[in-house]
């Protein structure tokens, strides 16, 4: 199975990653073989066999509920790419 | 003292003894680093000032009588984990200005034991490589032939270590992530049972099967290493609380009756001959120390790599989503708007693989392909552990090659993704089911490259693995081999 331009610059948008034209051919073979490779599973019987997301079979944890977090904020934002004010500073969305 | 050929142990009695200082003992392995690492790449960062500062504080410990058995000792560290005040890039662009504002859970452990933060090694871009050469900062060269790869994504802790620049390091392994470089590297190397060491601070690949571990010289090294290392963490959700184990409390019990399972599929082609050849010759040595052979099948085997490709790219599409250039990592000097803004920083801070790890996973999760690719992969990971619950009823530790080949060189394998995943398929499985694995060398094949030999062992076996290497380490010197550069 291949997938075409479309498909491609769709999956690109779903992942939010630009891609350049002079990229799509390229990524195109190679998602043929990554495919070809993954399509073996359809060959499989699995009829009756449960999904497995998780190989250790742990149940969730409930902690107390406290306040276990403090204020760490400038030191977080230290590495932000920009900040004003403890706020994180985005393109403005709405006109 | 003769770095090239010290165990840890031996370091340790002797900073405890006083016969050398910590501060010496980093100088020396900085020393090397200068030396040696201009050629090799397996460092991105060090940092001797606050290396060295580090010595000192463990220097007084030392003096205060208050020493463990790492304290005072470097280790590096894997530069996928989150290290305060320290650059932490994963091998990427996207984190190329990231000086992390916390602490991983394991790097608190090691500063808890007073080890010292050697630097932090290269390693393929977010893990996701089996050659390094995926890595932001340019390839790691294996120590023993410049022109091979030390295999991935932890090459340069495992080049580190073959070359003694560190007595040992961490690393992390996804799919064979620690184990294919130590076995390329000819160094020994553990994957513990998922959940033994805490992924907090850990950049997350494939939360399911991304796991901490070790590489170093010997078994004994890494159950040294390894009991600073484990720990419960209640910040990492699938921790497991169990008491503390002394991994090296069974090494040099004897291997009489040590039931070895030889999967029939592992020994049936797909190997190259001289890595098969060394593998025959070690399984030798076990069956001299009194071991057992056992036949096992592990049925389902040859399809582990396409499974990996299915459920390892989904959990890093969502895993990898944090990174939009808003509150840390790379963001675009240019944009139209905010999503313009994401899709540039982020195809400006990631390299190739990742974007077809991240399309992948993108892909296999949409709509109309969830069930065909997702859900059947997470069926057939049933069927590999199922295999390896069964296996286990009939043996004690399973045994084969790390790797289909010896180290391969630069560039022959990265046209084609897919001939670069397979460089796994001895690995992979391991980390679906959540098994403890290692990797000791045992011997060189083709061109004097080293060859790993691959310990699988049931959840929690640790101290065994541990245990049926070092028996073999006791009875062969591979393990003490180091390439010709380690001696300079």
């Amino acid at each position: 199975m291949a997938l075409t331009d479309t498909d491609l610059k769709r999956l690109a948008r779903l992942a939010r990653l630009r891609l350049e034209e002079s990229e799509i051919t390229g990524l195109q073979g190679q998602f043929a073989g990554i495919l070809g490779l993954i399509d073996q599973l359809q060959a499989v019987d699995t009829r009756g066999i449960e999904p497995l997301s998780h190989a250790l079979d742990l149940g969730l944890r409930l902690r107390e509920d406290l306040v276990t977090e403090t204020d760490q904020r400038a030191r977080f934002q230290s590495v932000a790419p920009q900040v004003e004010e403890g706020l994180y500073l985005v393109p403005k969305v709405i006109e | 003292m003769d770095l090239a050929n010290t165990s840890l142990r031996q370091l340790a009695s002797a900073l405890h003894e006083r016969r050398i200082s910590s501060r010496e003992l980093a100088q020396a392995y900085l020393g090397r680093i200068e030396r040696l690492d201009g050629e090799l790449g397996a460092f991105i960062t060090v940092d001797p000032e606050k290396t060295l500062a580090q010595a000192d504080a463990a220097d007084a410990r030392i003096a205060r009588g208050q020493a463990g058995p790492l304290t005072g000792i470097p280790i590096a560290h894997k530069d996928i984990f989150c290290t305060q005040g320290w650059l932490t890039t994963c091998g990427s662009r996207m984190l190329s200005n990231f000086v992390s504002p916390y602490d991983a859970h394991v790097i608190e452990k090691f500063a808890g034991a007073g080890a010292l933060i050697l630097g932090k090694t290269n390693m393929d871009e977010f893990a996701m490589g089996s050659s390094n050469e995926t890595s932001h900062f340019g390839p790691v060269k294996n120590p023993w032939n410049l022109a091979k790869v030390p295999g991935g994504s932890s090459g340069g802790s495992a080049a580190a270590v073959a070359a003694r620049l560190a007595p040992a390091a961490t690393a992390t392994d996804t799919g064979g992530s620690i184990r294919q470089p130590a076995a390329l590297c000819g160094v020994s190397g553990i994957k513990p049972t998922y959940g033994l060491v805490s992924r907090y601070g850990m950049i997350a690949y494939a939360s399911s099967l991304d796991q901490g571990g070790v590489i170093a010289p010997s078994a004994e090294d890494l159950g040294l290493v390894l009991n600073a290392m484990v720990g419960f963490d209640a910040r990492d959700s699938t921790s497991i609380d169990r008491p503390a184990e002394d991994y090296t409390a069974t090494l040099g019990k004897p291997l009489k009756g040590l039931r070895i399972g030889l999967p029939r599929e592992y020994f049936s082609g797909g190997v190259s001959s001289d890595v098969a050849q060394a593998i025959d010759a070690a399984l030798e040595v076990y069956d001299r120390l009194g071991a057992e052979r056992v036949e096992v099948s592990l049925p389902h085997s040859a399809l582990s790599v396409p499974v990996y490709y299915v459920l390892a790219p989904a959990e890093a599409s969502s895993n990898l989503s944090r990174y939009d250039g808003v509150r840390y990592g790379h963001r675009a000097a240019q944009y139209a708007d905010l999503n313009d803004m994401y899709e540039r920083s982020r195809a400006e801070g990631f390299g190739p693989e990742v974007k077809r790890r991240i399309l992948t996973g993108t892909y296999v999760l949409s709509r109309g392909y969830y069930d065909a690719y997702y859900l059947q992969a997470q069926r057939v990971r049933r069927l590999i552990v199922n295999d390896f619950r069964e296996a286990f009823e009939q043996c004690d530790v399973i045994m084969g090659p790390s790797s289909p080949t010896v180290a391969f060189g630069f560039g022959e394998k990265t046209g084609d993704p897919v001939q670069m995943y397979l460089s796994d398929i001895f690995t992979i499985s391991v980390n679906l089911a959540g098994l403890p694995g290692l990797s000791i060398p045992a011997g060189f094949g083709a061109a004097g490259l080293p060859v790993g030999l691959q310990l699988i062992g049931n959840y929690f076996s640790e101290g065994r693995l541990l245990q049926a290497a070092h028996g073999y380490q006791q009875a062969t010197d591979w393990h003490r081999q180091v390439p010709d550069m380690a001696r300079a």
